[in-house]
């Protein structure tokens, strides 16, 4: 060999505010070759793929620590642009397409063939004319290296999604200092057939000479078209082998698998409550939430039980709780305690003392502009016309402003929520505190249902603990049922009672909290 | 030490007020405050100034205090206004045509607006759903179409009252109609207090007090509340069980109201009804009084209504005499549109603050 | 399939249609005679179409409508009104006109792009304020720094009182100079030739302008910002590039305009052009997002000609002549109303078009 690796990258470091979501990671690459990249959500794959295409967000939040040699010279990229200029491209889960142009002029987006015009020399080279023909023959070459057939004239709006794909990997490819393709999770918007087809052209790629870094879900995929396959988890990389010397098992257990000795955790490990009571069932449900799409889902709730619900991103475990709340578009039937629950109308929800903590917390969750009181008082308010006064036999309805500040001062104390007043305004809290509004808010409504999604998204660790012994304690003293979707296994297996996994935007099984991890892996990987 | 950092702590503090009072607004209220300081030096009469203040604030103010529903709810800067007014000038012109005279005609000019206000605002409001965050300019052109159509309507209804129609042809509404004998002054000389040149129309004073005090208990029901988280975040109240789109439309069917009742108090003030293209420009100057008031794009308080409108009334009154008196050149006009546009410019490119 | 086709494009050219039936209707009852209304239509051809066309830019970058062209139009009355003080004449007067004109027009353009680069989303509104604003400017301009700063002689140009311009300025030198610099006249119609000679050589240049690269990033801009933006293109530089085009060609637009028309009108002429010109290239079947050269012919020729007969028509109907007055004004309004309304219904039905289509496939994996 001797010759050096394309793509070394040493000890790579890195840490969001204090958060270390990269510990040391190596990885050497040399031209040409496959690699598998996999690992569960929030493992650490976008974050080092980010490092490594200068992406701003890393810049933004204190650089990195270590060393990316790229042909045996260092390299530190301060945007995207300069990575590309080095011969990286990536090609991103959501489309960076231009609707209204063709599949050749997304393409050759922004680097279109020209002519000199008269007015170059006079303005600047932006008068140019575009010299279509050879774009056309640009684009066609770029397809060819593809291997997968487009036609090229297409408008990018009129396009199958699978051809969009196909249109962003043809515009990498039509980079000729290319040396370096970056695929995130590529083959999730794909049919079989055209997942089978971007193989086939990684293949070809990697015979041209291309590296690939395949970052995917579906095993099967890596095994099939990488030489290696390199696991993450918890921000390390946890196992880096030959896929010819490895098995789907094998690397669905290092995904998931942890080191269980010597944590004091307990665990639900049987499934106790098979002769409670069901108090809510969910049939046929589909929600249509962009990303997390939920296509045939059935699933029963038992009293006063935490349900956790699981899974990979995207796989449709967050539609689940939005689309039973009405948020999103949703069909299927939901009965709660043997009444039928309509679907697409929160208030409906509401009023049968359901209550959702949304994975969202700025964008739904809070009324960031407003008090904490107001945040913590208004659906109670709305809903449950607590807090009012009325008058005139209830013909005015006024806000009661003390006993808001009553309600907001007791779960202030209760949540140890973090305030210079319940009169704060919720944007100037913490994401931890904020989360813990979001819960009080919930905890007003006194549900008897409650959904919480996403509980511990983005807060400290301090937080964390708080927000999940809060969540046991509302369940264990009011007996309120609880499902509680997050991506985090292990926050699930400690605070719920059974789990159910989702894949594919269906449930793939419900197992005891305190199963083993690789049985959780196998029902996650199912559908994908 | 200590001192030092007192000092510093009311910098902050003057900074933090300078901060939340905006720039703008700093320069306009300096400006005004400046206009007043000189006036008696070059020759203006200061009393007979501050009774020009008060009564336009007092012609104005509903006007500007009908841009607060719409603003709580998101739906943005009531540039629709016109619609609004031109319930105001049915109820106005019907209540004259049915030959009520006197305050009472004032009173049946509110009640017959109502009616056009509550179908024109459902309409408008049910219009502004559909197209929610296109609606500031769409509600412009709203408002033109309708005063364009009107105008035509001004010549074709069949008014007969001889006060208001055309005399030679008889049919046809007049562009501008006295209220003389009419409504006017109506508000303004109920309690009228004369002190030498200050004189204060009270009546129209408590009335704009009795509405902006009705829009503030508003703002403190249930209802209201909802208004306010709706603008404030609609998915968080959509998530909350509150139909968007049925409060946002109370938003509109109130600004429209408020509209008419707010034209009929400035006609009460002015003593002319003013028909055909008149109400054309009406939204901008009410629309920058709030603004320059401290309110935003998607917030508003009764403060910033009575502070607007001062502040701009006081400008618009105040330059055209001084400007004169000083200097001989009346370049109020120019000011005005300067000021006004510039406050709404400054508005539209200021990012508005939070979730959105 | 072809059905929803059909339907597709009539609801496309339901402006359109609508002008056409008006005009079939209006102009009979009129009485004005075919010549008449020939002649008519191709003066207002000549006059109007370099405004509009000026218009044409902006959509393209994905601005909407441009409310501030009254800004380019500003700076051509500027110009008009400066030679007009110079005593310079004829073309050579016009091209003066021009040339002062245009660093006038490019900087308003800048500032422009600049606010509405601050104003993303709500672009067409700030135009509009933004139009209101200069104009306040303008006034204080020509109303009070005419005289004192600007030096202005004549005192046909200037007001009695020693500085400010009067309310009409009068082009008579340069009246429809360029109208009959190439004179003919067919079956009775007079066509301004060298006028269309100058609209043409704009059309060629937007077409050119389109196959540029510059033109290319302002389509890609104008669809999506971010992923322009992406692709390393300077979002903000073509948005402001687009806008300053766009009142340079409105500012010359506005000398053809008032060229034609004899006189300046100081105060009022430009605060209705920008509405007419919008409404003109609505009725010619332009959308908020797409607009073509095609639009503009079309639709001069149907807004004018219900321009012209409407009031005719108005008055023989009703006996009264301003009933078509404000009809006409009020179809202006109408038209940009329903534009604007389509427009944005049209972008929420994309979005729950896209989604409909996502359940029913659901659905049916779901029953299937």
């Amino acid at each position: 060999m001797g010759k050096a690796p394309l793509l070394e990258m040493k000890n790579i470091k890195k840490d969001f505010f204090g958060n270390q979501v990269l510990t040391d990671i190596n990885l050497t690459l040399k031209e040409g070759e496959v690699i598998g990249l996999c690992g569960e959500n929030g493992a650490g794959k976008s974050t080092l793929m980010k490092i490594l295409f200068g992406a701003d967000v890393i810049r933004e939040t204190g650089g990195y620590g270590g060393d990316i040699i790229l042909n045996g010279e260092k390299v530190s990229f301060q945007s995207p642009f300069d990575a590309i200029a080095k011969g990286i491209g990536m090609v991103h889960q959501e489309f960076s397409l231009i609707p209204g142009f063709t599949a050749t002029e997304n393409i050759l987006l922004n680097r279109e063939s020209k002519k000199k015009s008269v007015l170059s020399d006079l303005f600047s080279d932006r008068m140019d004319t575009l010299d279509r023909k050879d774009m056309d023959t640009r684009a066609a070459e770029a397809i060819k290296k593809m291997g997968v057939n487009i036609d090229q004239n297409m408008l990018t709006s009129n396009m199958p999604v699978g051809h969009k794909q196909f249109t962003e990997i043809a515009r990498e490819l039509s980079k000729e200092q290319l040396k370096l393709l970056i695929l995130d999770e590529p083959t999730a918007v794909l049919t079989e057939k055209e997942a089978e087809a971007l193989l086939e052209s990684i293949r070809g790629m990697s015979k041209r000479g291309i590296a690939v870094i395949f970052i995917t879900h579906r095993l099967g995929e890596i095994l099939s078209v990488c030489d290696r396959v390199i696991t993450m988890r918890d921000g390390y990389v946890v196992n880096e082998s030959e896929t010819k010397d490895t098995s789907i098992a094998e690397i669905t257990k290092w995904m998931v698998g942890r080191d269980v000795e010597g944590s004091d955790a307990d665990y639900v490990t049987e499934d106790t409550g098979v002769n409670k009571k069901i108090v809510m069932s969910i049939r046929k449900l589909w929600v249509d939430m962009p990303g997390e799409t939920v296509r045939n889902v059935n699933l029963d709730v038992r009293e006063g039980e935490i349900l956790g619900i699981g899974g990979l991103a995207g796989q449709g475990k967050l539609g689940i709780p939005n689309g039973v709340m009405g948020l999103y578009q949703a069909g299927g039937t939901v009965t709660f305690d043997g009444i039928d629950i309509p679907l697409n109308n929160p208030r409906r929800c509401l009023d049968s003392s359901f209550a959702f903590v949304s994975e969202d917390r700025r964008g739904v969750g809070l009324l960031l502009d407003e008090s904490l009181e107001w945040n913590i008082s208004f659906p109670a308010m709305q809903i449950q016309d607590k807090f009012l006064k009325k008058y005139l036999g209830g013909l005015i309805k006024w806000r009661d402003d003390a006993a808001i500040k009553e309600v907001t001062d007791k779960y202030i104390d209760e949540l140890k929520i973090k305030c210079t007043s319940s009169t704060q305004k919720a944007k100037e809290l913490s994401g931890g505190n904020q989360q813990k509004v979001c819960l009080a808010k919930a905890f007003a409504l006194e549900p008897k249902l409650l959904f919480v999604s996403e509980p511990t998204r983005g807060i400290d660790v301090g937080a964390k603990a708080l927000v999940l012994d809060a969540l046991k304690k509302f369940n264990k003293e009011k007996g309120v049922t609880i499902v509680m979707v997050s991506s985090e296994l292990e926050e699930l297996r400690r605070t719920c009672d059974r789990i159910a996994i989702v894949s594919g935007g269906k449930v793939s099984g419900i197992l005891p909290a305190g199963e083993q991890l690789e049985k959780f892996g196998e029902l996650m990987l199912q559908n994908c | 030490m200590s001192e030092q950092t007192t000092k510093n702590t009311f910098q902050d503090k003057v900074k933090k007020v300078a901060e939340e009072f905006g720039l703008p607004r700093l320069i306009i209220t300096g400006f005004l405050v400046l206009l007043l300081v000189i006036s008696p030096f070059v020759g203006a009469d200061l009393p007979t100034q501050i009774s020009n203040i008060i009564n336009r604030f007092s012609w104005n103010g509903i006007l500007v205090l009908a841009m607060v529903p719409m603003v709580h709810s998101g739906c943005g800067l009531n540039f629709g206004l016109p619609l609004g007014i031109i319930s105001g000038l049915l109820g106005a012109t019907l209540s004259i045509e049915l030959g009520f005279t006197g305050p009472v005609s004032f009173f049946m000019a509110a009640l017959l607006a109502t009616p056009f206000a509550l179908v024109f605002g459902s309409v408008y409001g049910w219009l502004l759903n559909k197209i929610k965050g296109g609606e500031m300019m769409i509600a412009t052109y709203v408002g033109f179409s309708s005063v364009s159509l009107m105008c035509m309507m001004w010549l074709l209804l069949p008014y007969h009252s001889p006060n208001m129609v055309w005399g030679m042809a008889g049919k046809g509404l007049r562009t501008t109609i006295s209220l003389e004998g009419y409504y006017t002054q109506a508000l303004a000389k109920i309690l009228q207090i004369n002190i030498g040149n200050l004189s204060i129309p009270t009546g129209a004073l408590l009335f704009f007090a009795l509405l902006a005090f009705l829009m503030w208990a508003f703002l403190h029901t249930k209802t209201g509340t909802a208004m306010t988280a709706v603008g404030s975040n609609p998915e968080f109240a959509r998530s909350a069980g509150i139909n968007v789109n049925k409060i946002r439309l109370i938003s509109v069917v109130m600004s429209t109201w408020l509209a008419a009742i707010g034209i009929l108090v400035y006609e009460q003030g002015f003593g002319f009804i003013q028909l055909y293209m008149a109400p054309f420009y009406m939204a901008l100057p009410a629309v920058s009084a709030i603004l320059i008031g401290g309110a935003s794009v998607n917030k508003a308080s009764i403060m910033n209504v009575i502070i607007g409108t001062i502040l701009f009334q006081g400008i618009v009154t105040m330059t055209p005499t001084v400007m004169n008196n000083m200097i001989h050149l009346d370049m109020s006009e120019v000011i005005r549109i300067i000021v006004s546009n510039g406050m709404i410019l400054y508005a539209l490119t200021r990012k508005t603050e939070g979730a959105k | 399939m072809s059905n929803k086709n059909i339907g597709d494009y009539l609801r496309r050219f339901s402006v359109p249609i609508m002008f056409v039936i008006i005009c079939a209707v209006c102009a009979p009852i009129s009485g004005l005679s075919p010549s008449y209304l020939a002649n008519e239509i191709v003066t207002r051809m000549g006059r109007n179409a370099f405004l509009i066309l000026s218009l044409l830019i902006p959509i393209m970058a994905g601005m909407g409508l441009n409310f501030s062209m009254t800004l380019g139009a500003m700076a051509g009355e500027i110009g008009l009104i400066l030679v007009c003080d110079w005593q310079i004449v004829g073309i050579p007067g016009m091209v003066l006109a021009m040339i002062i004109s245009i660093p006038i027009s490019a900087l308003l353009g800048l500032f422009c792009g600049k606010v509405l680069n601050m104003a993303k989303g709500r672009e067409m509104i700030t135009s509009y304020i933004i139009s209101f604003f200069i104009n306040g400017i303008y006034q204080l301009v020509v109303l009070y720094l005419m005289g004192p700063v600007i030096p202005i002689k004549h005192s046909t140009i200037k007001l009695p009182r020693g500085y400010g311009v009067r309310n009409t300025v009068s082009l008579l030198s340069m009246r429809q100079k360029l109208d009959n610099l190439i004179p003919l006249s067919i079956a009775g119609v007079k066509i301004p030739v060298a006028t269309f000679i100058i609209v043409f050589i704009l059309c060629l240049v937007i077409i050119w302008f389109r196959k540029t690269k510059l033109g290319q990033d302002m389509r890609a801009v104008g669809q999506d910002m971010e992923v322009a933006k992406d692709a390393g293109i300077d979002v903000e530089r073509t948005r402001i590039i687009s806008m300053v085009l766009s009142t340079v060609f409105a500012g010359i637009g506005m000398i053809i305009y008032l060229q034609n028309m004899g006189n300046i009108a100081t105060y009022s002429s430009h605060s209705q052009i920008g509405m007419f010109c919008i409404a003109a290239l609505l009725v010619g079947g332009a959308s908020v997002d797409k607009a073509s050269i095609g639009n503009v012919f079309l639709g001069i020729i149907l807004f004018h000609t219900m321009f012209i007969v409407a009031p005719k028509a108005g008055t023989v109907i009703t006996g009264d002549s301003m009933i078509g007055e404000y009809f006409r004004v009020f179809v202006s309004y109408a038209v940009i109303t329903v534009a604007l309304i389509m427009y944005e219904t049209n972008k929420r039905k994309n979005k729950s078009r896209a989604s409909a289509q996502l359940a029913l496939e659901q659905e049916e994996e779901v029953n299937g």
